[in-house]
């Protein structure tokens, strides 16, 4: 009973270290959401059940309910919180810890192997786990999805990579028809869980078939699970979590985003698949981006942050499912929504998600929902047309400007 | 001797046998061991094919009449429901080719996996399921195998490694070669046989996932079920060469019989143990369908009816087994016709089951979408559980 007030009074009180609080979203109270509800597990055992949780409560980030700075564990991670790594080093070490910890997880791709990935996620796995598990394969992306497929079947849990996300499109009835579909035709009894990923999205000047973002296509597939990462610390989180889901997980990485340096934790952790993250919290307008379009938003914040504006910024994440509960709640807050994406305006991630916001948040809508998407049009090689096919900085200013007048 | 009594029907080839066995007219016992020959001999692509003499035994052979039978009467009863309007959208039918599906059977265990496409009724019965489960889930039933939610072209059953069950041309192909990855990383010394027909052995998933097999030695034995016919495209209409077997070039082939089980069972025992030391192997099974390609398929507008009635008074499977029983007098007439009538009833009967088995609740629209219904465990460096459920 004591440790229940320590805790409680810990949860409403205290603010240590933000960066902490980067790995997930703020919980916050969920009145609309009536069979929803999050059960926080403290080593402790406290747990609270539905509707009870203060309002912007922050997770305790030491397990003992204790002063922050007496304790080892508190003053060992503020000196040294976690090590710095690039995006890729951290996909790589997310793959490496769950190929380490579960010895079906198996890499399937093209080049994977001996040449180290081509964008260096696998670099060094093949020596450490040997050709079998880290498979070189041929270039035959359509054979080779749906061997991982029928691997996963007998149980292995392999990572298949699509060394553009383009490319899968030449699998693109493997991953829909056998991938989404088979845990639902045999009645449950076969589960498939594939990590499919790779780099998408528009690079710099690498042509309108390399250019491709397959969020859109894959959207409507059941049974389909689909999360974007953004940051080093996401990737890793993101990336364990899908190879320790029983779904199939297609995990959307970025071709420009490979190279982010960020500070991440030492200690394991695990993100939750289906959950958006909280990026700047706000009061004027709610911005939902994710991948790349999370750092031109960034920026457009702070353009927008001068001029006297407070935007709300989610990083939406899970692509399928949203997470309508986070976007949901910030709605109700700040009443306009800017939808800010890569996708084509066309059938696009944004397209979606404006709808499934019509269809729950109407009533809370002071404007109508805005939504920057890339332009109808193959990616071309020009540089400067290449720029107007994406949402610049700019354009987000402008909108959020629109939005709130 | 009587079992010498030559066979009355004139227009089959002679059967070639050598019977050696105890001297004893009424033999239903397990000693006795027969040596049959087939009927014609294997061919080899950069193989030495298997002896053509195939030993077996009454009761195997009796079995085979048994399962025979009944997956010939439970197609001719999924036709009849068919048409009475209890079975929808596609019904494809494999009367004619249960030889291949019983020869494998015979020559493998249930650890072995087996992967088909959509012609999968009679395949998902000889790998252990029950005629209620294949009714009830052409008939779109809770009890069905897929629960109601495949169809005729959704079989599986995880237990004796049967994994379907596939509706897109060739798709199986890969996944069957992911299967017998999957083996070989489990080091589990069983293999998988991947069949597909002579229409999908013009995919290109083939190709690519036959040379990765080969590549890396995969136990996968790719079984090319000819039938002849690709729907209403005859093979030498659709592949301009139509020696499928002979189609993976480094990787050795066989041709077999596929109307004769023992063939059928001879080559499969025999490609088992040469893809457990050596990679890949493709089987070609010459075999016929009977029905057309669908129950929408009457089946004679791109072949004669001569044909089909030739081909079912010369080389049908349940015949050959007959004829070879009554010769080596292993039972009589009579006695097979009594099995005849207990098959027919035993799926009449699973029939009236499966009509009384209730359609699947509203709910189940919506279950095994995704596993465990989303979420996994997540947690944060610092080591809480955060465990959310979606409304």
């Amino acid at each position: 009973m004591a440790a229940v007030l320590q805790a409680a009074a810990l949860l409403m009180g205290s603010q240590t270290d933000i960066k902490r609080f980067r790995l997930r979203s703020a919980l916050r109270s969920a009145p609309v959401r009536n069979e929803g509800f999050f059960v926080v597990r403290t080593n402790g055992r406290l747990s609270t059940t539905s509707g009870v949780m203060p309002r912007r409560a922050k997770l305790i980030p030491n397990a003992v309910a204790a002063k922050a700075d007496t304790t080892t564990t508190a003053s060992s991670a503020d000196s040294k919180p976690g090590h710095e790594l690039l995006l890729f080093e951290a996909l790589r070490e997310g793959l490496e810890e769950e190929m380490e910890r579960d010895p079906r997880v198996c890499v399937i791709g093209e080049d994977v192997g001996h040449y180290g990935g081509s964008y260096k996620v696998t670099k060094g796995l093949a020596t450490k786990f040997g050709d079998l598990r880290v498979l070189d394969t041929p270039i035959a992306e359509n054979s080779f999805t749906g061997m991982g497929i029928g691997a996963s079947m007998t149980g292995l849990r392999p990572v298949i990579e699509g060394m553009n996300m383009g490319f899968l499109l030449l699998a693109f009835n493997q991953i829909s028809n056998n991938c989404g579909m088979l845990h639902y035709t045999s009645g449950g009894q076969f589960t498939i869980p594939v990590v499919i990923r790779g780099p998408g999205g528009v690079g710099r000047q690498l042509g309108a078939e390399h250019s491709q973002r397959l969020e859109s296509y894959f959207q409507s597939i059941p049974g389909l699970q689909m999360v974007a990462c953004s940051t080093p610390c996401n990737a890793k989180g993101l990336m364990k979590a899908a190879i320790r889901s029983d779904n199939p997980v297609v995990l959307f990485e970025h071709v420009l985003l490979y190279n982010l340096k960020e500070r991440i934790p030492d200690e394991d952790y695990v993100l939750c698949l289906e959950e958006a993250e909280m990026v700047r919290p706000g009061e004027h307008v709610t911005i939902l981006t994710y991948s790349r379009m999370r750092y031109h938003v960034m920026q457009a914040a702070k353009a927008l942050i001068n001029k006297g504006y407070d935007p709300e910024v989610i990083d939406i994440r899970s692509l399928k499912p949203f997470d309508l509960c986070t976007i949901g709640n910030s709605i109700k807050k700040t009443h306009r929504v800017l939808i800010v994406e890569e996708c084509m305006r066309t059938g696009g991630i944004g397209a979606s998600l404006r709808a499934a916001i019509i269809d729950n948040f109407w009533d809370y809508l002071d404007a109508p929902i805005m939504c920057l998407s890339s332009q109808d049009v193959p990616t071309p090689y020009a540089g400067t047309l290449e720029e107007w096919t994406v949402v610049q900085p700019a354009q987000i200013v402008a909108a959020v400007e629109q939005l709130c007048k | 001797m009587a079992a010498l009594r030559r066979l009355s029907l004139s227009s089959i080839p002679p059967l070639r046998r050598i019977v050696s066995r105890s001297f004893s007219s009424a033999s239903n016992d397990d000693q006795t061991l027969l040596t049959i020959e087939t009927s014609v001999p294997f061919t080899g692509h950069n193989i030495d094919p298997p002896s053509r003499s195939v030993e077996t035994t009454p009761k195997e052979l009796l079995t085979f009449f048994h399962d025979m039978s009944l997956m010939r009467r439970m197609e001719i009863a999924a036709d009849s429901l068919y048409k009475a309007k209890l079975i929808r959208g596609f019904c494809h039918l494999y009367d004619g080719q249960e030889a291949v599906s019983i020869g494998m059977e015979a020559a493998i265990t249930k650890r072995d996996a087996i992967i088909t496409a959509y012609r999968d009724h009679c395949i998902f019965l000889g790998r252990g399921g029950t005629l209620l489960e294949a009714f009830a889930e052409l008939m779109g039933r809770r009890a069905g195998c897929s629960k109601g939610k495949g169809g005729s072209m959704h079989f599986y059953r995880k237990e004796t490694n049967f994994y379907g069950g596939h509706g897109i041309v060739g798709a199986q192909v890969p996944l069957g070669c992911g299967i017998a990855f999957g083996q070989k990383y489990c080091k589990d010394e069983t293999v998988t046989f991947t069949m597909y027909g002579d229409g999908a052995a013009n995919q290109g998933q083939l190709f690519e996932a036959l040379n990765m097999s080969a590549l890396w030695d995969l136990p996968v034995i790719l079984v090319c079920e000819n039938n002849h016919y690709g729907m209403g495209t005859a093979e030498w209409r659709a592949a301009k060469s139509p020696a499928y077997y002979k189609r993976g070039d480094y990787v050795p082939g066989l041709k077999v019989d596929g109307m004769d089980v023992l063939a059928v069972k001879q080559a499969c025992k025999f490609a088992k143990e040469h893809v457990l030391k050596n990679g890949p192997m493709i089987l070609e099974m010459d075999t016929y369908r009977y029905h057309g390609h669908s129950m929408s398929d009457p089946g004679s507008t791109y072949r004669t009816r001569d044909e089909i009635s030739g081909v079912r008074q010369e080389r049908d499977p349940i015949e050959r087994v007959r004829k070879l029983i009554l010769s080596h007098e292993l039972s009589t007439a009579s006695e097979l016709k009594d099995i005849e009538k207990e098959v027919r009833k035993e799926v009449d009967d699973a029939i009236a089951q499966a009509k009384e088995t209730p359609m699947p609740d509203p709910s189940e629209l919506f279950t095994n979408v995704y596993v465990k219904g989303l979420g996994v465990e997540a947690f944060g460096a610092d080591r809480k559980e955060l465990k959310s459920v979606l409304p």
